[in-house]
């Protein structure tokens, strides 16, 4: 039987097991609407921008294994999406976002909502694609879906013209794809696992460092076995939190511009280096120069890009790394050698020597709300298990430090973008893939405006998100930046005219509670994870001058660190006892 | 370093601008492209001449190898490989000039391609230098326009790029 395009579309959608479509109709976009509402297998969310439905349709992505999937209208909708995918394509999240476009016969012609989608999107895409014939049509889709999953992950847009979605011919859903231009590369090369497997065993400082593309290839459980077999330490990215569990003896923290005090030395002193799905971002780096300067490297990385771009390594492996971390594991065995134990043993006491510094300490005797204490009890209350999206700032740093996951795909937040406004709208994609479980957005009052119309998104389909609102009047990282480097020169980065949040999210139709007093967070938040049905908006007027600390300046390694004047003190303290 | 990059391309719509769009976007510099469809009409064969230290080249090669539209590329330069451009030069040829360019034509095996009562059109294919030295002899003839393709080049021997 012939179908039309938007019904071939919408079956492809089906016949790929998409559950929840992220999107906002509009003029281009109408025919696949209308094939939408005659069926019930694939649920659409109605977003209130279609910047909400991309970084949806990427927090269900990230806190699943399955591709996100948004769908928006010609022009300013998908203008609207660039930031959700250039998001998702910074953190090569699998997305495939399907666009309207204006007729075949009008393209070209600055038609009425037509822009260049295929020109616009391309630098911030893995690929995409412009459907001109409904013959293409579900080729297309399959492939869409193929390469936004397959390799190093990353978003894949479809622009659909609205005459194809008219056109008629026959479905068929391809099984396979065939691409003679596509070729991830999975398994790892034997003879470089087994250098890095020598090497590893006759290193005396061991470092180990991963990142996202653990998460990214479900292999947690391999990192952990691996590292835990060793009893080497090991640091997470910002994008690899959860990827190690942070309450393991083995986990130093988070390593980089705001990591840990014993993850950044440990990193400065190491002699070798595991680099595991990570990509030496200059926030993990910090100047190049000075990284890691003893150390040799191994890095793990499925994209060959990655590999000496920032950091030139000495045993390259591109591979998956499940597949090649088990292949290290095996190889290591068979070079039948132990680590070297006494060496370890040394190592670790510098490392637990740069623990007792305590570095991430604060002020709990402040009559203000300290934006950590709000986090600190946040984990505690929720016990380690809810998930956590976060926005852009402070709080992101704050969120990073003070709740520890032992859990992949339960941090998620705007690592390589730093995307303000990603927080909420990702919150609710993960609330869909997890209806049970509590979603927490960590948020500040500049952040969550940036996308605070989700909030009636979230009504419609009562997701009971519980927004923790580190209100401090500032943009809190932009305020730092302007205390340590401008001279406390605040430059617009004060948040004049704030609306009551209380009020504003009950205007909203939720539950809004301001806190003001550091005794009336505990039972705020209590209270708030109580409340298990409602969106419940907490504003927590917190600290305005409180700072992330440590902090690795630009240009600085990692081992010139700043550490939170109080620390200072202890530190100085402890070494004249 | 001078590089010449030959890259299988898929023949397809906007495939020409993901190689140039990555280019700009990460700063990397192009000298010259050719592109045009090879034996197989559903490839495009692109020549592409960038300069760049050993890193950056490395990392050129790689972006480009990410690039779905790309089926395989060669770095010419690491081996022997032939390299061509073609230069069509129009010039002024009047009087004694019009014997002279027809000399200097001859000594660098080029062909006079069309014929006025003033002009010549010239047609030159050689390396980049040759074609350099050639439009230099012609300077003091007049010349009225240069037109120059890209670098072609090909690996000398087995070396081959196919799809």
């Amino acid at each position: 039987m012939e179908l039309t395009g938007a019904e071939i579309l919408v079956r492809c959608l089906q016949d790929e097991g998409v559950e929840y479509i992220f999107g906002y109709p509009g003029g281009a976009a109408l025919h696949i609407y209308d094939a939408l509402y005659k069926q019930e297998k694939v649920k659409h969310i109605l977003a209130r921008h279609e910047q909400g439905a991309t970084h949806a349709a990427d927090g269900y992505a990230r806190s699943t294994t399955k591709p996100g999937v948004a769908l928006v209208t010609s022009g300013p909708g998908v203008t609207n999406t660039v930031t959700g995918i250039a998001t998702a394509y910074m953190d090569s999240i699998p997305l495939v976002v399907i666009s309207g476009q204006v007729s075949t016969a009008l393209i070209g012609n600055d038609a009425f909502q037509e822009v260049d989608t295929v020109g616009i999107t391309r630098p911030c895409v893995k690929h995409n694609f412009l459907v001109k014939d409904v013959k293409d049509l579900a080729a297309t889709i399959k492939k869409a879906f193929y390469i936004a999953q397959t390799g190093r992950p990353g978003p894949v847009l479809v622009d659909v013209p609205k005459d194809v979605t008219a056109q008629r011919c026959e479905y068929v859903y391809p099984k396979e794809v065939q691409m003679r231009s596509y070729h991830p590369v999975v398994k790892g090369h034997p003879g470089q696992i087994k250098r890095a497997a020598e090497m590893l065993l006759g290193a005396k400082r061991p470092m180990i460092y991963s990142g996202g593309g653990v998460i990214a290839s479900e292999a947690s459980r391999e990192l952990t076995e691996f590292t835990r077999a060793l009893g080497f330490p090991i640091t997470n990215t910002l994008m690899g939190l959860g990827a190690y569990p942070a309450t393991d003896p083995l986990f130093v923290g988070m390593l980089g511009m705001h990591g840990t005090y014993e993850a950044n030395m440990a990193m400065h002193d190491c002699d070798v280096l595991l680099a595991v799905g990570a990509r030496f971002d200059d926030r993990v780096t910090g100047e190049v120069k000075q990284f890691c300067p003893d150390a040799r490297i191994i890095h793990i990385d499925i994209d060959p890009s990655s590999i000496s771009k920032n950091v030139r390594v000495d045993v390259p492996i591109v591979g998956d790394v499940k597949n090649v971390l088990s292949d290290l594991s095996k190889a290591m065995k068979a070079a039948k050698k132990e680590p070297d134990k006494q060496a370890l043993s040394v190592w670790w006491k510098r490392i637990d020597g740069w623990r007792k510094f305590d570095c991430l300490g604060f002020d709990r005797a402040s009559s203000l709300i300290k934006p950590q204490y709000v986090l600190e009890t946040l984990y505690r209350l929720t016990k380690g298990e809810a998930f956590v999206t976060s926005d852009v700032g402070q709080h992101q740093m704050w969120a990073a430090q003070f709740y520890k996951f032992d859990k992949p795909r339960r941090w998620i937040n705007s690592g390589g973008l730093g995307t303000m406004g990603f927080g909420l709208p990702a919150a609710m994609g993960v609330q869909f893939a997890h209806p049970k479980d509590t979603v927490v957005c960590v948020t500040g009052e500049a952040s969550i405006q940036m996308c605070i119309q989700e909030l009636s998104t979230c009504r419609q389909y009562d997701l009971p998100i519980k927004i923790v609102n580190l209100n401090n009047r500032y943009m809190g990282m932009v305020r730092q930046w302007q205390e340590f480097f401008y001279e406390s020169r605040y430059s617009h980065s004060y948040m004049d005219a704030l609306p009551d949040f209380q009020k504003l999210a009950e205007a909203y139709g939720h539950v809004g509670m301001r806190i003001e007093k550091p005794a009336d967070v505990e039972g705020a938040l209590i209270e708030c994870l109580k409340l298990k049905d409602r969106l419940v908006f907490m504003d927590f007027i917190t600290d305005q001058n409180e700072n992330v600390y440590p902090m690795v300046a630009a240009g600085k390694g990692h081992h010139e660190m700043h550490v939170s004047p109080s620390q200072a003190r202890a530190m100085e303290d402890r070494e004249l006892a | 370093m001078r590089h010449i990059i030959s890259i299988l391309l898929e023949n397809e719509a906007g495939a020409l601008s993901r190689v140039s769009g990555l280019f700009s976007a990460r700063g990397y510099n192009i000298e010259s492209l050719t592109v045009a469809p090879t034996e197989d009409p559903t490839l495009s064969r692109l020549t592409l001449v960038t300069r760049g230290s050993d890193d950056v080249i490395e990392q050129i090669t790689k972006q480009l190898n990410k690039l779905v539209d790309v089926v395989k590329l060669i770095d010419l330069t690491e081996g022997a490989h032939i390299e061509r451009e073609m230069l069509l030069i129009k010039v002024n040829a009047t009087g004694n000039m019009r014997e002279e360019v027809k000399r200097l034509v001859d000594i660098f095996r080029g062909h006079i391609i069309d014929v006025t009562d003033t002009t010549y059109v010239i047609e030159l294919t050689g390396t980049g230098e040759k074609l350099d030295a050639f439009v230099d002899a012609l300077r003091g003839a007049g010349i009225i326009e240069v037109v120059r393709s890209g670098v072609s080049g090909i690996a000398r021997g087995e070396r081959s790029l196919r799809a």
